[in-house]
């Protein structure tokens, strides 16, 4: 076969209110393309109502091997969630 | 859904020579594997970008592009029946049927490309021969009673072994399956339904079911794959949590829970099938292998029709593709030159 169009990253929004999800990807010559094809692909059961799509190509992505690098920094950051602090039961719901 | 291997061609480069590197120093390679390995045993997903075994690579990239294939060829038995089915209603659900197919087809195929393998590359090995597909395809579909039976035994025996899947450990695949189960279950149910129809009809009608029951029973049990005894990727594919359970048992799930719905549809269970009161299963007779291991080799009865058809279709949309291709090409230009 001849060769494969650009392939696109897929978001889609289910509804109002709630913001885009990667779905998946699709081949494409052109964006607008990329937009039909997902409609068609993705959104077959009325599964969104709007659609962003973006050539994988121009995504930057963070490297799962420096994962430690990136991340590790907050894991030992226990003081930044609300069930750190201990607030006597007298006090009620805080 | 996937996440492609968004890698940059410095990086990958990089990681390739990383990899030679790491060929001359089997010490790393086994650190490597046993982070991934311990991740698996963790109930962890490895995603695209991880680093993971050639072997775990080369077996997920040809199941998947297996299972794309499969997807695609298995539009054409229900196309042929589009402008026959018997009400505009089933031909609207055939339609829909027909392009989640498709659909499934194009999730695994964007799977199976986060491995490394162009679609382009994929295709060309169905088209070549070289890639397979599901058995059953090359079974053909002589009546409608076959198309009722197909969306029942076919895809019910697809969704029982993709329902594990879903808990597959390469993320992209699991994510495609759980999508694909998703719109399978109306696969399996509007087939069910078509058949309900029928058993209420004619006599006549009753026959064509069961015939079809009769044909297509045997070859929806192989689609199951050969038995645990002689399975070649079992052990491996076990470790690695691609596989969940083996041939022979979701075999058996298949039949347990298929058995009960042809009795309710009035079918007359072939002899041989007994329900086991001590194991609680139904048992069956050995499969005809020697005929599975042909079909595979390509001698089933549909095997060329149904390349004929494919590579039909890919030649004869080759000129909407360079079409849209030089469109692309040329609304580029306007755009970068205004």
């Amino acid at each position: 076969m001849d060769n494969d169009w650009d392939l696109y990253e897929v978001f889609v929004r289910s509804k109002r209110g709630l913001s885009h999800k990667h779905c998946g990807s699709v081949h494409a010559a052109d964006s607008k393309m990329a937009i039909e094809n997902a409609r068609d692909l993705y959104t077959r059961r009325s599964e969104g109502e709007s659609i962003w799509v973006i050539r994988a190509a121009d995504i930057t992505a963070s490297d799962p091997a420096e994962g430690d690098a990136l991340f590790g920094p907050a894991a030992d950051k226990v003081y930044r969630h609300p069930t750190f602090y201990e607030i006597p039961d007298e006090v009620g719901k805080m | 859904m996937y996440t492609t291997d968004l890698r940059t061609a410095e990086e990958k480069a990089a990681a390739e020579k990383a990899g030679l590197k790491l060929a001359e120093n089997p010490e790393s390679i086994a650190e490597l594997e046993e982070i991934f390995q311990a991740r698996i045993d963790a109930d962890e997903y490895i995603e695209p970008k991880d680093w993971m075994p050639d072997g775990y690579r080369k077996t997920l990239t040809r199941q998947i592009s297996q299972h794309a294939h499969s997807e695609i060829i298995g539009m054409f038995p229900e196309g042929n029946w589009v402008t026959r089915a018997p009400t505009l209603m089933r031909k609207l659900i055939l339609i829909a049927k027909i392009q989640d197919e498709a659909g499934h087809g194009l999730y695994l195929y964007s799977a199976a490309e986060t491995l490394g393998t162009s679609r382009a590359e994929m295709v060309d090995q169905l088209l070549s021969g070289k890639a397979k597909f599901s058995t059953i395809f090359n079974y053909p579909t002589m009546n409608w009673a076959d198309i009722g039976t197909v969306g029942w035994l076919v895809d019910g025996a697809a969704i029982t072994n993709q329902i594990p899947l879903c808990r597959c450990s390469y993320g992209p695949y699991a994510r495609a399956m759980v999508r694909v189960c998703k719109e399978e279950s109306f696969h399996q149910r509007q087939g069910y339904e078509a058949l309900l129809a029928m058993a209420k009809g004619t006599d006549a009608q009753r026959k064509m079911i069961q015939d079809a029951f009769d044909r297509m029973f045997w070859p929806s049990l192989m689609m199951f794959g050969p038995p645990d005894s002689d399975s070649m990727h079992l052990s491996q594919n076990t470790i690695w949590k691609i596989k969940r359970f083996s041939n022979d048992e979701l075999r058996q799930r298949f039949v347990d829970a298929t058995i009960p719905q042809a009795q309710h549809l009035g079918i007359t269970i072939p002899e041989g099938i007994v329900f086991n009161e001590e194991t609680g299963h139904w048992d069956f007779p050995d499969l005809d292998w020697d005929e599975f291991w042909a079909v595979v080799k390509g001698d089933g009865v549909c095997s060329s029709n149904r390349m004929d058809a494919r590579r039909k279709a890919v030649d004869d949309g080759a000129w909407v593709r360079e079409a849209a291709t030089a469109y692309a090409e040329k609304q580029a230009q306007k755009s970068s030159a205004a």
